[in-house]
C-alpha cells in the first residue's frame, strides 16, 4: 500500500474511531435523560430530577469532548480526501451542510440551556431544553448516517461531464433505503452504551451501598432501555442491515463470514482464524448450514464465496474485516442475554439484591464501546476497496497534495491530545461518580435514609 | 446562482467571525484584564453560555463551503493542511480550557486552563487572519487545480511562499488586534466594576495600533494585488465599504469612552463585518486567486450542480431562520450583565 494512502487511512479511522466514543454516549444518555426528566415531571418526584441532573453533568463532559473532537472530522474531507470531495461533493455536501445548519445549531443552542438554565427556565421549559438538545444530537447522527449510505450505495446521483457526482435527486439522495436501516441499527447501538453506562453506574452504587436510591432508578432505566435497544439491536436493524449487505455488497459478506468458497449448505463459523493465505477458516467452529438459513432462509442454498468475485474488488483487510464482525455480533448476543436475565430478575424484584448480576452488569461497561466500534469497522472495511461503492476506490480519494510525512505529522499530534483528552475524560467522570448524585451530600452514604434501609 | 451562494458563504464567514471574535478577544485579553479568579470566572461566565454555538457558524459556513463549491474547499483544505491542521488543534485546546476550568477547584487546574485557554485564543486570530491574508495575496494553484503550502519559507512573497510571509504575519497581528479589541468592547459590555474598566482600558489602548493597521493593510495589500481595486471602480455600491469601516472606526473612538459599551460593539461588529465583505467585493467571482492567474479558482469552476445548488437555498434558508430565532432566544436569556452565582463557570 501506498504510504501516503495509508498514512491518510489511519489519519481518518483514527481520529472518527476516537470521536465516536463520545456521540454514541451523548445520543445514547441524550434519550435516557428525556425519559428521566419526563418521569421526574410527571411524578413530580425529586429524585428523578436528581437523576436527570447527574446524568446531565456526565453529559456536559461527554458532549464537550464530542464537539471538540468532532470538528476535525468535517475539516478531514477536505484536508486529508480532498480528491473525494472534489469527486463526491456535489451531493454530500448536502448533507454536511444541512448538519451544521439544522443539527449543531439546535444542539450548541440548547446545550448551555440545558446545562446551566435549569434556575433560569420554568421546569417545562428545562424539559423542552433537554428534548432540542437530544432532537439534535439524533438528526445530527442521521445527516451523517447518510453521508455514508451514500457512499455504501451510491443514489440519486448522476456524472457529471467533469466527472464529478452531483445531485439528481434530493429525496433519492437523502431517503436512500441503506440509511433508513443503518440509522436504526446505529441509533439502536448508541442507546444501548448509554443503557449500560447508566445500569453501571447504578451497578456500581448499589454494590457500594452508596445513593441507593438513585442507583435503583439507574437501573431499572438502564436494564428496561438496554434489553429494548438490544434486541432492537438484532431484529429487525441488525438482520435487515444485513439483508441489505447480502444484496447489495454480496464479497463484503463471504468477506465478513469468511467464507472463501461458495457452497450450498454453508456454515455459519462462529470461532476461527481466517488463514487468507491458503483461503480457509482455521480450527472453525461452525454451525452447518446456518449461514444459508440466515441469508435465503433455506438450509441449502447456496451463498457465494470470495472465490466468486475478482480478487481486486475483494475488501483489502479480510480478518479484520472478520474479526470486527464477529466481534460486533459476539457482543450484541452477550447484550442481550445479560439484559434479558437483568430484566428477569428486575421483574422479580431480585435484581437490587442479585450481587452476581450487579456485577456483571457494572463490569459490562466497556463492552458497548466496543461493539459500535466493531460495528463502524465493518462497515467500512466492508465497504473496501471503494470510497464510493462502485464508483470510487480508496486509493483514488485521498490527498495527493498531501504528502506522508505532512500527514504523520498531524496524526501525531492527534494522538498525543486525544491521549491527554481521554486522560482528562475519565478523570472527571470519576469524580462525578465520587461525587454521586446528591449536589452537597459528598460521601454521605451512612446517612443517607435508602442506605440506612438497607 | 453560485453567485448567490459565494455572497451566503462569505456572510457566514463574517457572522462566524463577528460571534466568535468576541469570544476570541475576549480570551486574548483574559490574562491581562481579569486577574481574580472571581473576575476570570466572570470573564468565562459572559463568553460560556454562547462560545460554542458562535462555533458553530464556523462548522457551518465550512459545510456550505463544501456543498456549494466542493472543488474549493478539496483545494483550500488540502492545501492549507498544516494551518488548519493546527487550527483544529487549538479549537479543541480552547474548549477544553474554558469547559473543563469550573470543574475542580483548584488554583493549579484552573491556572493550567487559564493559559491554555488564553493562548489558543490568541494563537487563533492570528492564524485566522493569517488564513484571509493567505487568501487575498494567492496561492501556488497549479493546472491539477491543487498546492500545498509549508507553515513557511524565507518569509518572503515569490513563487515559493509559506503559509506565513511579511504580508500573512501582518494580516494576522491585524487581526489579532481587531479581535482584541472586539471581546475587549464584549467584556466591557457584560461586566462592570474593575474588570469592565480594564476591558474598556484596553479597547482604547488598541484603537490606534488598529487604525493604523487598517490604513497600512489596504497600502499592502494594493502593492501586492494592484487588481483588488478593480471591483471597486466597476460597481460604485463598493464605496460602502471604506465609508463603513471609516464610520465604525470613528464611533468605536468616540462611543468606547463615553460608557456607550452597546454602540462601541456594534461599531466594533461592523467594522469587522465590512472589512471581509470589501475583501469578499474585491475577490469576486475568484474564490481563491492563483499566483500564475490562469489556474484562479473561481465561483464558475468550483461551484457544485445548479440542481443541488437550487434544492440547497430551500433548506438552507429554513436552517438560517431557525438559527437565527435560537441565537436571538439564548442572547436574550442570557442578556445584561454576568452575575456569578449558582451554576457552571
Amino acid at each position: 500500500m501506498d504510504s501516503a494512502l495509508f498514512v491518510h487511512r489511519l489519519h481518518f479511522a483514527f481520529t472518527a474511531t476516537f470521536h465516536y466514543l463520545f456521540p454514541q454516549l451523548t445520543m445514547g444518555l441524550a434519550l435516557l435523560i428525556v425519559v428521566l426528566k419526563t418521569i421526574g415531571l410527571r411524578r413530580n418526584d425529586h429524585i428523578y430530577h436528581e437523576a436527570a441532573r447527574f446524568w446531565g453533568k456526565i453529559f456536559g463532559i461527554n458532549f464537550v469532548l464530542g464537539v471538540v473532537t468532532g470538528i476535525p472530522m468535517e475539516f478531514q474531507f477536505g484536508t486529508n480526501w480532498s480528491h473525494f470531495s472534489r469527486f463526491a461533493g456535489g451531493v454530500i455536501g448536502q448533507t454536511l451542510a444541512m448538519e451544521g445548519m439544522f443539527a449543531f445549531f439546535l444542539e450548541s443552542a440548547f446545550l448551555g440551556l440545558f446545562l446551566y438554565g435549569e434556575k433560569r427556565l420554568s421546569p417545562k421549559a428545562h424539559w423542552l431544553s433537554a428534548v432540542a438538545v437530544f432532537l439534535g444530537s439524533w438528526l445530527s447522527g442521521y445527516f451523517i448516517i447518510a453521508t455514508d449510505a451514500f457512499m455504501q450505495h451510491p443514489v440519486g446521483y448522476f456524472t457529471a461531464a467533469d466527472g464529478s457526482l452531483q445531485l439528481a435527486s434530493f429525496w433519492d439522495f437523502v431517503l436512500n433505503p441503506w440509511a433508513g436501516w443503518q440509522y436504526a441499527h446505529n441509533m439502536s447501538g448508541a442507546a444501548i452504551t448509554g443503557a449500560f453506562i447508566m445500569t453501571s453506574v447504578g451497578a456500581f452504587y448499589l454494590l457500594s451501598g452508596k445513593w441507593t436510591a438513585h442507583a435503583r432508578i439507574f437501573v431499572k432505566a438502564g436494564v428496561i432501555a438496554g434489553c429494548l435497544f438490544s434486541a432492537l439491536q438484532i431484529f429487525p436493524t441488525g438482520d435487515r442491515q444485513g439483508k441489505m449487505v447480502t444484496d447489495l455488497q454480496p464479497v463484503t459478506l463471504a468477506a465478513m463470514e469468511g467464507l472463501f468458497q461458495g457452497q450450498s449448505g454453508a456454515p455459519l463459523v462462529i470461532l476461527g482464524q481466517p488463514n487468507d493465505q491458503q483461503g480457509k477458516i482455521d480450527n472453525p467452529v461452525e454451525v452447518p448450514g446456518m449461514l444459508s438459513m440466515l441469508t435465503y432462509q433455506r438450509w441449502n442454498a447456496h451463498v457465494r464465496g470470495l472465490d466468486a468475485f475478482p480478487k481486486h474488488d475483494w475488501p483489502d483487510n479480510i480478518p479484520l474485516l472478520y474479526y470486527s464482525y464477529h466481534i460486533m455480533v459476539g457482543l450484541g448476543t452477550f447484550f442481550i442475554v445479560v439484559m434479558v436475565v437483568a430484566l428477569l430478575l428486575l421483574w422479580r424484584g431480585k435484581l437490587f439484591n442479585a450481587r452476581w448480576m450487579l456485577w456483571i452488569l457494572m463490569l459490562a461497561a466497556p463492552f458497548p464501546y466496543i461493539a459500535n466500534t466493531a460495528g463502524w469497522m465493518t462497515a467500512e472495511l466492508g465497504r473496501q476497496p471503494w470510497l464510493v461503492y462502485g464508483l470510487m476506490r480508496t486509493e483514488n480519494g485521498y490527498s495527493t497534495a498531501v504528502s506522508a510525512g505532512n500527514g504523520m505529522f498531524t496524526l501525531l499530534g492527534f494522538m498525543g491530545i486525544y491521549m491527554v483528552l481521554g486522560i482528562l475524560f475519565l478523570f472527571l467522570v470519576r469524580r462525578e461518580i465520587e461525587h454521586g448524585p446528591v449536589a452537597g451530600h459528598e460521601s454521605v452514604s451512612s446517612l443517607h435514609p435508602a442506605t440506612v434501609a438497607r | 446562482m453560485a453567485s448567490l451562494w459565494f455572497w451566503i458563504v462569505a456572510a457566514m464567514v463574517a457572522t462566524y467571525v463577528v460571534l466568535d471574535g468576541f469570544d476570541l478577544g475576549a480570551g486574548a485579553i483574559y490574562l491581562v484584564a481579569a486577574k481574580t479568579n472571581e473576575e476570570r470566572r466572570r470573564v468565562l461566565r459572559a463568553i460560556g453560555p454562547v462560545w460554542d454555538g458562535n462555533e458553530v457558524w464556523l462548522l457551518a459556513a465550512g459545510g456550505t463551503l463544501y456543498f456549494a463549491f466542493p472543488q474549493l474547499y478539496a483545494s483550500s483544505f488540502s492545501g492549507f493542511y498544516l494551518p488548519l491542521t493546527i487550527v483544529l488543534w487549538l479549537l479543541i485546546l480552547r474548549g477544553i480550557g474554558i469547559e473543563f476550568r469550573a470543574h475542580i477547584e483548584n488554583p493549579v487546574w484552573q491556572d493550567f486552563f487559564d493559559v491554555i485557554f488564553s493562548i489558543s485564543s490568541i494563537l487563533l486570530a492570528v492564524f485566522f487572519g493569517a488564513a484571509l491574508g493567505n487568501v487575498v495575496r494567492g496561492v501556488p494553484l497549479d493546472a491539477t487545480g491543487y498546492f500545498f503550502e509549508p507553515l513557511w519559507t524565507n518569509f518572503k512573497l515569490g513563487p515559493h511562499t509559506g503559509i506565513l510571509d511579511w504580508y500573512t504575519v501582518f494580516t494576522g497581528v491585524m487581526a489579532l488586534v481587531t479581535l482584541t479589541a472586539h471581546g475587549s468592547y464584549y467584556v466591557a459590555l457584560k461586566t462592570d466594576e474593575d474588570l469592565g474598566q480594564r476591558a474598556r482600558g484596553l479597547a482604547l489602548l488598541c484603537w490606534p495600533v488598529q487604525f493604523f493597521l487598517t490604513f497600512t493593510a489596504l497600502v499592502a495589500t494594493y502593492f501586492i494585488r494592484p487588481e483588488i481595486m478593480a471591483n471597486y471602480g466597476r460597481h460604485p455600491v463598493g464605496i460602502l465599504v471604506p465609508i463603513v469601516v471609516v464610520a465604525s472606526l470613528a464611533v468605536m473612538l468616540w462611543a468606547n469612552p463615553k460608557g456607550k459599551g452597546k454602540l462601541a460593539f456594534v461599531a466594533s461588529s461592523l467594522y469587522i463585518a465590512f472589512m471581509l465583505v470589501g475583501a469578499a467585493f474585491a475577490l469576486y467571482p475568484v474564490v481563491l486567486p492563483a499566483r500564475d492567474h490562469q489556474y484562479d479558482l473561481t465561483i464558475y469552476n468550483t461551484a457544485a450542480g445548479s440542481h443541488g445548488l437550487s434544492v440547497g437555498l430551500v433548506w438552507w434558508t429554513l436552517g438560517a431562520v431557525l438559527a437565527v430565532a435560537y441565537f436571538t432566544f439564548v442572547y436574550r436569556m442570557f442578556r445584561g450583565k454576568v452575575q456569578l452565582g449558582e451554576g457552571h463557570y
